[in-house]
């Protein structure tokens, strides 16, 4: 009699468990979906600070960036890109691709004092970014050019404030 | 029908498969093959041997980015996109390094790394410092061939 009760006790604690560990099991794939998404297709970012004025506002925008073109190598000239910061790894900075490997440039050194201007060649595997803001930005005219494998995405629309909803270029 | 509903079936399940094994090896570790030599003593040590050397790679550490002198990490080439590369940590930010040709401070969010395997290694002599933003995971152990299996030091 006891031992019938303990089965009956066991199949229904089973059917509990298979419940929910298939309701965890549905969570847990959906987590899975939105890493994969927010990681390898698109996401969105909070963009804030005076670098990329006026493209970006001093205040903070939220951008949607793609996270596909910069694996099969198609970013280009003119590119919004984030990139990982050379100085401290935590950081994502959002700056715009001036020059690809291979490309000579010219810079002013400081363009608060004087027109005395350096002349660079990027070298393989790197990228030349710069702020649109060349008066408040920390870029490769600092830092130097940064490794290709340091972008993480490319900005494609800006989604807030909505008055200023569209592409950016 | 029936095999329509059975293709179907299989979609459904590699994808879920691949996006949960995606996930685990962003999050938490992954699986990779070590190629070449420049890692001599440690990894691949035998030379022309067809076998590989597969270690376990640590994801957990990019939380912080916190890494030690004498850690084995996986980084993305800062010359070549397309490649990975596994080095051991020689050089922290703010320490003084001896290379070839003169010595030079690690700049801040950088570090030095050379392969154990001075005479035939790609790294940090040839292209300088790395910043520590390329490095995708710390190597923890060698997980196959099976009698290779352990820590590394």
């Amino acid at each position: 009699m006891n031992a019938m009760r303990v089965l009956s006790y066991m199949k229904q604690w089973r059917g509990t468990a298979k419940e929910a560990f298939a309701h965890v099991s549905i969570v847990a794939k959906f987590l899975c979906l939105l890493h994969v998404t927010d990681r390898y297709i698109i996401s969105s970012t909070h963009v804030q600070g005076p670098s990329m004025l006026p493209t970006l506002n001093l205040t903070g925008d939220v951008i949607l960036t793609e996270h596909l073109s910069h694996r099969f190598g198609r970013i280009g000239l003119g590119d919004v890109v984030l990139v990982r910061s050379p100085r401290d790894p935590k950081r994502m900075v959002t700056k715009r691709i001036l020059g690809l490997e291979g490309h000579r440039l010219t810079f002013a050194a400081d363009p608060v004092v004087g027109d005395s201007s350096v002349s660079v060649v990027v070298p393989k595997g790197h990228v030349w970014i710069q702020g649109d803001n060349l008066y408040a930005s920390t870029d490769s005219r600092h830092f130097g050019p940064v490794p290709y494998n340091l972008i993480e995405g490319k900005a494609l629309l800006r989604v807030w404030p909505p008055e200023c909803f569209g592409s950016l270029r | 029908m029936g095999i329509q509903n059975l293709l179907w079936q299989v979609a459904k399940k590699s994808f879920t498969g691949s996006i949960i094994g995606l996930t685990i090896s962003d999050r938490c570790c992954s699986v990779v093959p070590v190629r070449g030599d420049s890692m001599s003593p440690t990894f691949n040590p035998q030379k022309n041997s067809y076998l590989d050397d597969y270690v376990l790679v640590d994801k957990f550490c990019l939380k912080d980015y916190k890494f030690a002198r004498g850690d084995v990490v996986v980084f993305g080439s800062p010359t070549h996109y397309r490649d990975r590369y596994i080095k051991r940590i020689v050089g922290m930010p703010g320490e003084w390094i001896s290379s070839s040709r003169d010595v030079i401070r690690v700049p801040e969010g950088h570090c030095w790394v050379e392969g154990d395997n001075k005479t035939s290694s790609l790294d940090s002599r040839t292209f300088g410092p790395i910043p520590l933003g390329l490095i995708q995971g710390r190597v923890t152990r060698v997980v196959w061939p099976p009698q290779r299996l352990g820590k590394i030091s």
